[in-house]
């Protein structure tokens, strides 16, 4: 009889147990389905020098980061510092990817807040974005040497972020 | 002073014009077979800007752009299931409202059921129980009988 009275005790712990678990899981972030396959291809003018083109095979063989962002976007804002201080010791290459956002636009906010990019590209129509997934600005993708997309940050990347996940992967895919 | 008054005039008009024109409406889709097709799929689909709207309802940006590739699909001649399966290689199974029966979504799609069956399966063995005791609970012999018969009559007596 007493064993049976626990019962309810069990349930609701069980049920709490996966309340619990559902708090700290955050909505807005959602799985990617493209991690551990390849970064679909594309071509884009180089912001720079929009004569030039980059394309995707272009990082064949480097482990790279491809950083989604706009000048219109806030969250931008909250990372550029931590994108800016990796940049001065980073070793991999840093692009960026401007998602629908017009060129000077563009070029004015990397003038003005500093430009922590190896060179930025050009996706005014949100296309590329698309292919990759991207619903929410900042996006970070940390690409591989076979061009697999091998993680990716969902938000601002916070020095948490880069210090936890993104450097020990990197030195993990350097090996 | 009438000149003043009537170049006034004519720039409120010329003002009044240009503000229409703002406001005029978006013009039709070109191709309504197109358009009534993209919204059937996009109603299927998860805005994942402003996650409780569907993409056919929203007027976000990425959704904007999301049903222009849609119709883009449509138009290349793409079928319904080739579209969803571009939007869900993109964006994971999250975007579909009635997401898909796989291993991973086993749980969600039959959990139900078998917290049901549990329950099931929990009364019937209550009410088995049930029935078991009350089939082993002692009858009452002759003389036991009688005498709960005197006790209720006496209790028919009192006042």
């Amino acid at each position: 009889m007493k064993k049976k009275a626990l019962i309810p005790l069990a349930l609701f712990l069980v049920l709490a147990v996966f309340l619990a678990i559902g708090l700290t899981r955050d909505p807005r972030v959602v799985p990617s389905p493209l991690i551990g396959k390849d970064a679909p291809q594309f071509t884009a003018p180089v912001l720079a020098s929009p004569e030039k083109t980059f394309a995707l095979q272009d990082m064949r063989g480097k482990v790279w980061l491809l950083n989604v962002w706009a000048s219109w976007c806030t969250a931008c804002l909250q990372e550029h510092p931590v994108l800016v201080d990796y940049a001065r010791r980073k070793d991999i290459p840093l692009v960026g990817l401007a998602y629908k956002d017009k060129p000077a636009d563009s070029i004015k906010w990397l003038q003005r807040k500093g430009d922590p990019y190896d060179f930025t590209v050009v996706d005014q129509d949100g296309r590329i974005g698309i292919d990759f997934g991207v619903y929410g600005v900042p996006e970070t993708f940390l690409i591989d040497q076979a061009g697999k997309i091998r993680f990716k940050q969902i938000g601002p990347v916070t020095v948490e972020a880069l210090e936890k996940q993104i450097l020990p992967l990197i030195r993990e895919l350097q090996k | 002073m009438r000149l003043w008054l009537a170049l006034l005039l004519a720039l409120q008009c010329a003002l009044a014009g240009l503000a229409a024109q703002a406001n005029e409406a978006q013009p039709l889709a070109e191709d309504p077979v197109v358009e009534k097709r993209m919204v059937a799929i996009s109603e299927e689909l998860r805005c994942l800007v402003c996650q409780n709207e569907s993409l056919a309802g929203s007027r976000a940006d990425l959704a904007l752009d999301l049903k222009r590739e849609i119709r883009g699909l449509i138009k290349a001649g793409k079928s319904d299931a080739e579209i969803m399966d571009f939007m869900v290689s993109r964006y994971g199974d999250f975007v579909r409202y009635r997401p898909p029966v796989n291993p991973v979504t086993w749980l969600l799609w039959f959990g139900p059921f078998v917290l049901l069956a549990g329950a099931a399966y929990g009364l019937v063995r209550m009410v088995r129980s049930n029935q078991r005791a009350s089939a082993t609970t002692p009858t009452l012999d002759e003389a036991q009988r009688a005498k709960a018969q005197s006790l209720l009559q006496d209790t028919d007596k009192l006042p």
